[in-house]
């Protein structure tokens, strides 16, 4: 039963882990805008204009 | 792509009707030449695909010509820029105008436009973006040029310029809960043995129970830190508040825990202190919802320029408005704002204070006349001599006026505030009650009974109740365009009893455009006056061929006009003399009001155009709301429509004209000091002090985005028919948290009873923790939408 340390030794490790992750993330700003990079995937970078009418010719 | 619905046209880059003058270009039609412009700037940088990702994604180009030589003065771009190295700049603007996908993707492809451009980020919720450029190659001017000509002007305020370097306080509170969330997801786990009487191994124990006593100290120490600088505060003035008792409960609990585990003698309360803080933590953080894009602390500075053009002998030159003294001569432009109070020297005023006063048509001021700072010239420039210094103008000296110097006093407390003061007290009397009772016979149970106490009384559910029922009355209000300040509002506004109410721009639609006719004009009359109008490029001219409709244009013969006055033209050997009240018929202005036109044909008097006031819907709720509440009506404006008013406003003694900034600030003031707690509505800058003294200032504004005054809410001129449900509505948000009080009050009823009885089990504390939270926060929710519901306000 001994192999319980190690088990839950190393879970609380891996979840600590996690939650420096998620402290780098927070520092580095990165869940300051969540909304943005939303729309901005969406957006193709350069693609031939395409679509209800051929506007570029 | 040009649509024809009903034979209307569309703009290809606005959407917008086009109404006058229709341009085609390149087989799509535009209304304006500045709509056309920046299509064929976008054609020509190949960024045809703005228009594809969503129909007409532009902005109505109305064309002002915009000045920014002020971005060359070296002063002022070192306090507008955020960074620059040898080459780079980098900068950030505020740009209102970003509303959709095709502004983010074209606002994000900058550098096709301008090789100087290295990369622009655009944040959508806060409508900013986030410019570097390579200063060699592109000015800081001509970037906000480009910007300007695609449509997509950035705002650049006076407060961005003096906006103070201050640290920004990196928000710890989501760090913090999420070091509470990681220690309560593990306590729980580690403590589900003793939950289910899985004890085993006493050496099993002992290891999950130092466990337990580690994650117990960040939950203390970093997450639940600011219970007990805040319940230390508080104590240092000599009262309590809410964080008190929950700073006593965490000690108690953290201490019995660390007791319980050193001595072997049970598992401790790690899990229902773990518990306590999340859940308290995540109380905090519904708290502070904030609007990025409203902005509820505006001032004049907020309005005014950032520069002034400055006349000197060597040329004009754009200062700073801080440098603006009394005695210099300054230029104003079509479109500009007369920074400080001043003598017109030159040139034809014609000056809109719609900002100011809600006044939608301009004034026109004759040379030598004084113009007061706020107004917004029309026309040709001016030229104009300060004779006082901006913030010592009739408008902006309302700010030095104490009330902006201190914080905004709202002495009444909030329901949890007068709780507090109760609670600990009996709290306290209670422990110490159980602990003498046991004393004589168990030492140890009497401490259990003492620390029990204070654990199963720590008023969770009671700091929970507050804060979630109100954020949740907040986002119905922010469903229905009202925007509150945070949350405390909502308590503030339940307490109301008095309705302070300006005219213009408030109850009155700021941009009527609605003209009417006293008098009579037979058609071929109408097509004169019509014809001769067309002529002055005046704004009530403008007003009155719409009213006119479409006629047919006849030739003018002879056409002469005088500013501020009016003009006399000949058509079809018909003089038309068409002007004030003065002017044509030689009586002063004063009796009839501003704005009104007077015609005259052939010397025979024909009537008046006057500007109809239009009310804004729900006109019909103030006779409603007079049952419940004292109304009044401050207005700056003369009394012409006090007889109409008057059928809203039944009580005598309700209605004040020609009010000053400053009046209506007294007049709230010496209300509040006879006992009456004010709701002030405004919209224009001098209601400013007005709404900042008042227990509830409401700015209403017909788009958020625009200029409003300094508020605690912000109304979207739409909602005002709702306004009474608004009332009632956070009235019942107040009811709610009374009821969620009395829920958690049952709850620490029976946990006291173990309590009293020293037999407070962790596992019963673990339950009822949770238990009581979880319940608060579902009853609040669905009794808030309940409520909701019957204002019909969902």
């Amino acid at each position: 039963m001994s192999i319980i340390f190690f088990l839950i030794g190393s879970s609380v490790v891996l979840a600590l882990g996690f939650l420096t992750a998620f402290f780098w993330a927070q520092r580095t700003g990165q869940n300051e805008d969540l909304h943005t990079p939303a729309m901005r995937i969406l957006l193709d970078d350069d693609s031939p204009p395409q679509g209800k009418d051929d506007i570029n010719q | 792509m040009s649509e024809k619905i009903l034979e209307k046209t569309i703009c290809f880059h606005c959407g917008e009707e086009c109404e006058e003058d229709l341009i085609l270009f390149e087989e799509k039609s535009f209304c304006c030449l500045g709509c056309k412009g920046v299509y064929s700037i976008l054609n020509s940088c190949n960024l045809g695909n703005y228009y594809v990702f969503n129909d007409h994604p532009g902005s109505q180009q109305i064309e002002i010509e915009k000045h920014f030589e002020y971005l060359s003065e070296p002063s002022v771009i070192r306090d507008l820029i955020d960074f620059q190295d040898e080459s780079i700049t980098w900068v950030h603007f505020y740009i209102p105008n970003i509303h959709c996908s095709s502004c983010l993707w074209l606002l994000e492809n900058l550098h096709k436009i301008h090789p100087g451009i290295i990369q622009c980020r655009v944040d959508f919720l806060k409508k900013e973006a986030s410019i570097r450029f390579d200063h060699h190659v592109l000015s800081l001017q001509e970037l906000v040029q480009l910007l300007n000509n695609i449509g997509y002007e950035p705002l650049i305020q006076f407060q961005d310029l003096v906006r103070e370097k201050k640290e920004v306080e990196k928000d710890s509170l989501i760090l913090k809960i999420a070091v509470a969330g990681f220690c309560f997801g593990n306590v729980m786990l580690l403590s589900f043995p003793e939950y289910f009487g899985l004890e085993g191994k006493t050496l099993f124990r002992s290891f999950f129970g130092l466990l337990n006593a580690l994650f117990c100290l960040p939950i203390v120490f970093y997450s639940g830190w600011d219970y007990f600088t805040s319940a230390w505060k508080t104590l240092k003035n000599g009262s309590f508040n809410l964080d008190l008792p929950l700073a006593l409960g965490i000690t108690v609990l953290f201490i019995r825990t660390l007791f319980e585990i050193a001595s072997h003698t049970g598992a401790g309360f790690a899990d229902t202190l773990c518990g306590l803080v999340f859940f308290l933590l995540i109380g905090k953080w519904v708290q502070k919802k904030t609007y990025h894009h409203i902005s509820f602390e505006r001032d004049y500075r907020s309005f005014f320029p950032v520069a002034v053009m400055l006349m000197t002998d060597h040329g004009d030159i754009p200062i700073p408005l801080t440098d603006l003294k009394t005695g210099h001569r300054i230029l104003v432009r079509n479109n500009e704002i007369i920074p400080a109070d001043s003598i017109l020297l030159k040139g034809e005023a014609q000056v809109d204070f719609s900002f100011v006063t809600g006044e939608s048509v301009p004034v026109s001021k004759t040379l030598g006349e004084i113009i007061y700072a706020g107004g917004r010239q029309t026309g040709q420039a001016l030229e104009l001599e300060v004779i006082k210094p901006v913030s010592q103008s009739y408008l902006t000296s309302l700010w030095n006026h104490e009330a902006f110097k201190t914080e905004k006093k709202n002495a009444e407390k909030t329901f949890s505030e007068k709780v507090s003061q109760y609670f600990t007290p009996i709290l306290l009397v209670l422990a110490f009650f159980g602990f003498l009772y046991w004393i004589p016979s168990d030492s140890t149970r009497a401490w259990m009974a003492f620390s029990s106490v204070l654990i199963i009384a720590c008023p969770c559910a009671l700091a929970l109740s507050t804060p979630f029922t109100l954020a949740s009355a907040l986002s119905i209000f922010d469903k229905n365009h009202f925007y509150l300040k945070n949350i405390s509002v909502v308590e503030h506004m339940a307490r109301i009893n008095t309705l302070v109410l300006d005219k213009t721009g408030t109850l009155t639609l700021s941009q009527s455009k609605n003209m009417d006719f006293h008098g009579f004009l037979d058609p071929e009359q109408e097509k004169w006056v019509y014809s001769a109008c067309m002529n002055s490029l005046h704004p009530l001219s403008r007003m009155i061929c719409q009213y006119l409709g479409n006629m047919k244009r006849l030739p003018v013969q002879e056409f002469s006009e005088i500013p501020g006055s009016g003009f006399i033209a000949k058509i079809e050997g018909r003089g038309i003399k068409i002007g004030s009240a003065e002017w044509v018929l030689g009586i002063s202005d004063q009796s009839l009001g501003k704005t009104q036109v007077h015609v005259e044909v052939d010397k025979n008097y024909m009537g008046f155009f006057s500007i109809a006031q239009e009310y804004r819907k729900g006109m019909e709720n103030l006779k409603v709301l007079e049952k419940d509440y004292s109304l009044f009506l401050l207005s700056g404006d003369q009394n012409f429509e006090e007889e109409h008013l008057k059928s809203y406003f039944s009580r005598p003694n309700t209605l004040y004209f020609n009010q000053s900034p400053l009046s209506k600030m007294n007049f709230i003031e010496s209300l509040q000091n006879s006992g009456s707690r004010v709701i002030m509505l405004g919209d224009g800058l001098n209601d400013s002090g007005a709404l900042r003294n008042s227990d509830l200032g409401i700015a209403i504004t017909d788009h958020v985005n625009n200029f409003s005054p300094g508020c605690d809410a912000l109304m979207e001129g739409s909602s005002f028919p709702k306004l009474p449900a608004f009332l009632k509505f956070s009235q019942d948000a107040v009811r709610v948290i009374h009821l969620s009080f009395g829920i958690s009050l049952i709850y620490n009823l029976v946990g006291l009873s173990f309590a009293l009885s020293g037999k407070l089990s962790p596992l019963v504390a673990a339950i009822l923790m949770p238990l009581s939270t979880i319940t608060i926060i579902s009853f609040t929710t669905l009794a808030t939408h309940y409520a909701a519901k019957k204002r019909n306000l969902l």
